[in-house]
């Protein structure tokens, strides 16, 4: 016999990550079954029934949804405790004590008035964004719109209103940026130094900062313009803006503008316009025919008088069990996939995907296992909009992947994994520690070969090394380069054919 | 080009706190905003509205001229003549409201304010009268004026005529009565009506006689060093009606008075702190009526309320009201009087929050945040709160407890929307049963509901499908 309690506290608010946090710690007291802490958004809602509990009558999404299943009675007392004590704790920390002082402010606006004007970041759900970006913007921000699931004509709005006021809009679902030595996001602590990046995609500038680190290149500014923004519709807004700030400031000898797939006539554009500019522009921007990451900074290496140096490779400890099969990729990074996709369907032929390279080859995300569907090889970008509704970024939560990699395995069609695991500030504390398992998990079934690429920078906090250390000892064989991993992995296919 | 690179890195984190824990171990300077999801049902309708081209501009010009206004008085005068009001017509304060639907305190201001004309020789044969249609009402605000609770203008009441001397735009308001058993809070016994007619009969035209002898009073400038004496010129209007009666005094006694009627006038005025209320209400109203119908604009014009309902007007939406229930004050009760004998939240008077005075004020006057047992610490945390909401900060009401910071001015419905802040109200307490007057004085918010609902109209008035822009 089970205990329970369903309650919508009107009034309360924390972000989700906060939550997040709350509901796992809820989840780990004893006794419990099930347990949600939640803002009542529709979505949570959602998830009330799938979990059996019946959704409280009126919540709406300024209520603090609290449910909780336990063993007894007591279990669901002690439970509701931990909950009361982890928003208490939050609270308190918040107030900070001091009557007389100043209360936070509540608007971007009103942190200008009290603070001064900056960067303004902004991280709040997406169907909120256009707010605060607008209201920065007024205030006189420059705006990174770390959100995604904004609306494209939304991003339309802030980016031509930004122009107007010779003012920047980083996003929307821009992930990566450095300012100011300031790593943004998800971001690194790289040494100063003359190349600037203009990145329309969170990982491949966090590929392309990571390689420099290794090579000794020092950045001076990574200014993220959102995924969409080499898109027809927006057709680089911010990338001319960024490109012009980079331009002009006078620590940046040498840009490197960093793109998903582009559309054609906007890359086009864009290197009429970078001709126009006083400093090199480098473009590495994904696609068939296009440098792939690690050889356009390669590129960029060489411009600057340094040498290339040998991408480091931590070889896995077992000898691969590939056999001939079919190649899963499971991606946190949407630009790593998209490059591992570009050199894979050169070598293996069509990658199915989420974000696939070309309509007909488009993949519902969720399909349960890929092999079962005749699917051939895939690649899944598990950062995508549709798979973080209501949840962290795959950087931060990696249990989607970490199922995903267990059903793959299980695949007998399917031969070798690869996996992205990207380090560095906002990123999981340590990915190691919960892929390193799942993978010689992965590796024990027999069926699968595990190749990682592994997206760090030497001062990252998760510790490069550590991690690469832990990774191999599971196992697999990781790359700092994506695109020597990928490569590595249609290696191993081609050769058990 | 954007500055971005060449400034100080400031982050301003709005939203995950872990990205600003981030940048903080990068040692950069951040602020946290406390950002929460706006009021229910407001996101699909904040995007149009803030994305509307002619909003920057629109309220910028709303602020503008709310703050040129100098309110002078420059006459006193009676209701009948000066607003046209007719026998049987009669004036109330807040939105729009039929007798059925009419509060305690409304229904004993006008069955008192129905004797006082002449119209019914008792307040029941008032009531009966009005419960047959036989009188017509409409808001003070329809007819330029304003009125303190019940807010009840009669032909035969005399007003405060108020001019702003650079456009010659006029407000309205009646004399203020006192304290306790008086008209405008519900209460019509056999003193309320005496004291209306020597109102009417003597005093009203000595301060006509006396206004015209001095000139014009700058009300305006009055207000400006009320705020820096304590007053926040709602619910505490001590200096004001001293600084008032400093100004007349000398015309009053020149008037050829009898001396009896200009010391009565001169102890009624100077015992009762809330005279000026009756000014600093006209003049708030002056300022905010030029801040009228600019399209476009989200500024609030006029909170009211009439003990049933709770008004709001917003520049870009014309004379639109958007009400809901008006909620009932916390505060301190008069006497044997308690919560249960309270009337929901009625009269005009919010007009001075929304012109940055009243509750927006607060700082200036800590006396009044004892009224629900709050510390000088809330009062300026109260007015602090109120710049979240405002688009301005008026450059004469300066508090000194704020290093001479200007109050709060001018509310945007789209910074209530998104914050969640409601504006802070001071105001009296009326007893809930007809005729029964003062009960009390606290604090009160409007209803969270009429910001959405004026959100609402004013995504309907926008023009859309252009960028915004910047005029």
């Amino acid at each position: 016999m089970s205990a329970e309690h369903v309650e919508a506290r009107p009034g309360a608010y924390a972000d989700s990550v906060t939550l997040m946090r709350v509901s796992a710690d809820v989840r780990q007291a004893g006794g419990v079954q099930a347990a949600l802490i939640a803002m009542a958004t529709e979505l949570n809602l959602g998830l009330l029934p799938e979990m059996g509990f019946r959704p409280p009558p009126d919540a709406g999404p300024n209520h603090l949804l609290v449910a909780v299943r336990a063993s007894d009675d007591a279990a669901l007392a002690g439970a509701l405790a931990v909950v009361d004590t982890a928003l208490s704790a939050r609270a308190l920390s918040a107030i900070g004590g001091a009557s007389l002082a100043q209360a936070p402010p509540h608007t971007t606006a009103a942190a200008v008035r009290a603070g001064g004007g900056g960067l303004a970041l902004i991280s709040v759900p997406g169907p909120y964004a256009f707010a605060e970006a607008m209201d920065a913007l007024e205030a006189g921000c420059d705006v990174m719109i770390f959100s995604d699931n904004v609306p494209v004509e939304q991003e339309i709005m802030l980016k031509d209103f930004a122009a107007q006021d010779d003012l920047i809009v980083m996003g929307p679902d821009c992930g990566t940026a450095i300012v100011g030595g300031v790593g943004l996001g998800f971001s690194h602590t790289l040494a100063a130094g003359p190349v600037g990046i203009v990145a329309a995609s969170g990982t491949g500038a966090q590929q392309v900062l990571c390689l420099l680190d290794y090579a000794g290149a020092g950045v001076s500014a990574a200014l993220g313009v959102g995924g969409r923004d080499l898109s027809a519709a927006i057709g680089g807004r911010s990338a001319r803006a960024a490109l012009a700030a980079l331009d002009a400031d006078p620590g940046t000898e040498l840009i490197v503008l960093v793109s998903k797939p582009p559309a054609a006539e906007v890359a086009a554009g864009l290197r009429d316009f970078a001709a126009s500019l006083a400093t090199p522009v480098l473009f590495a921007l994904i696609g068939p025919g296009e440098p792939d990451l690690t050889a356009a900074t390669e590129t960029a290496i060489s411009a600057l008088g340094l040498p290339v140096p040998a991408w480091p490779r931590w070889p896995g400890e077992a000898p691969d069990a590939a056999h001939a099969g079919f190649l899963r990729g499971l991606f946190a990074g949407g630009t790593l996939c998209d490059e591992a996709m570009v050199i894979a369907s050169d070598r293996l032929g069509p990658i199915r995907s989420n974000i696939p390279l070309r309509p007909e080859l488009s993949l519902a995300p969720r399909e349960p296992v890929l092999g079962a569907t005749g699917a051939g090889h895939a690649m899944i970008d598990f950062g995508d909009d549709e798979l973080t509704i209501g949840r962290a970024h795959p950087m931060i939560d990696q249990s989607l992947r970490l199922e995903r990699l267990a059903a793959e395995a299980a695949d007998p069609a399917v031969s070798v994994v690869l996996l992205d695991v990207v380090l560095g500030h906002g990123a999981h504390p340590d990915p190691a520690a919960e892929l390193g398992p799942a993978i010689a998990a992965a590796l024990a079934s027999g069926g699968v070969a595990v190749v990682v690429s592994l997206v760090g920078a030497a001062s990252d906090p998760q510790g490069l090394g550590r991690q690469a250390a832990a990774l191999q000892a599971a196992g697999a064989d990781v790359f700092a380069s994506n695109a020597a991993a990928a490569r590595f992995a249609c290696d191993l296919i081609e050769g058990a054919r | 080009m954007s500055d971005l690179l060449r400034r100080e890195p400031h982050i301003i984190n709005c939203g995950l706190s872990l990205l600003a824990e981030a940048a903080r171990e990068q040692a950069a300077r951040v602020t946290q905003v406390d950002w929460a999801p706006p009021m229910a049902g407001t996101e699909d309708v904040l995007v149009p509205v803030l994305s509307d081209p002619r909003r920057i501009a629109a309220n910028a010009l709303a602020v503008e001229r709310m703050l040129a206004v100098r309110a002078h008085l420059v006459d006193v005068a009676p209701a009948g003549a000066t607003l046209g009001l007719q026998p049987g017509e009669f004036l109330h304060a807040g939105p729009p409201v039929s007798w059925d639907r009419a509060a305690g305190p409304l229904r004993g201001a006008l069955m008192g304010a129905a004797v006082f004309e002449g119209l019914a020789g008792s307040p029941e044969a008032a009531a009966e009268l009005a419960g047959r249609g036989a009188f017509t009402l409409a808001p003070c605000h329809s007819l330029s004026a304003v009125g303190p609770m019940a807010g009840v203008i009669s032909p035969s009441m005399w007003l405060f005529v108020l001019e702003d001397p650079a456009t010659g735009q006029r407000t309205y308001c009646s004399l203020n009565e006192g304290l306790g058993k008086v008209l405008r809070y519900g209460a019509f016994s056999p003193d309320v009506l005496e004291r209306l007619g020597w109102m009417s009969g003597v005093l009203g035209p000595l301060l006509a006689t006396a206004v015209r002898r001095h000139g014009p009073v700058d009300v305006t400038a009055i207000l400006a060093q009320m705020v820096q004496m304590g007053d926040e010129a709602h619910n505490r209007n001590r200096s004001g009606t001293l600084m008032l009666l400093r100004d007349l005094l000398p015309s009053m006694v020149e008037s050829g008075g009898v001396p009896g009627d200009i010391a009565r006038a001169a102890a009624f005025i100077g015992g009762n702190d809330h005279f000026f209320l009756n000014l600093s209400m006209p003049a708030c109203k002056l300022a905010l009526d030029a801040a009228r119908d600019i399209p476009g604009a989200t500024m609030v014009v006029a909170m009211a309320r009439n003990g049933t309902d709770f008004g709001i007007q917003v520049s870009g939406t014309g004379d639109e009201w958007f009400a809901a229930p008006a909620l009932t004050p916390q505060g301190l009760f008069l006497g044997g009087y308690g919560p249960d004998d309270a009337s929901p939240d009625i009269g005009d008077s919010a007009i001075t929050e929304t012109a940055g005075l009243g509750g927006f004020a607060m700082a200036a006057a800590p006396a009044i945040g004892a009224l629900v047992g709050g510390t000088a610490a809330d009062a300026l945390a109260t007015t602090r709160r109120m710049y979240e909401i405002t688009l301005a900060e008026h450059p004469l009401y300066r508090v000194p407890a704020l290093e001479f910071r200007g109050t709060p001015a001018g509310i945007d419905v789209t910074l209530v929307a998104r914050t969640g802040i409601l504006p802070q109200i001071n105001t009296g307490m009326a007893g809930k049963v007809a005729g029964t007057g003062q009960v009390g004085a606290g604090l009160v918010t409007p209803p969270a509901a009429v910001f959405p609902a004026a959100l609402r109209s004013l995504a309907r008035h926008t023009s859309h499908n252009q960028p915004a822009a910047r005029v």
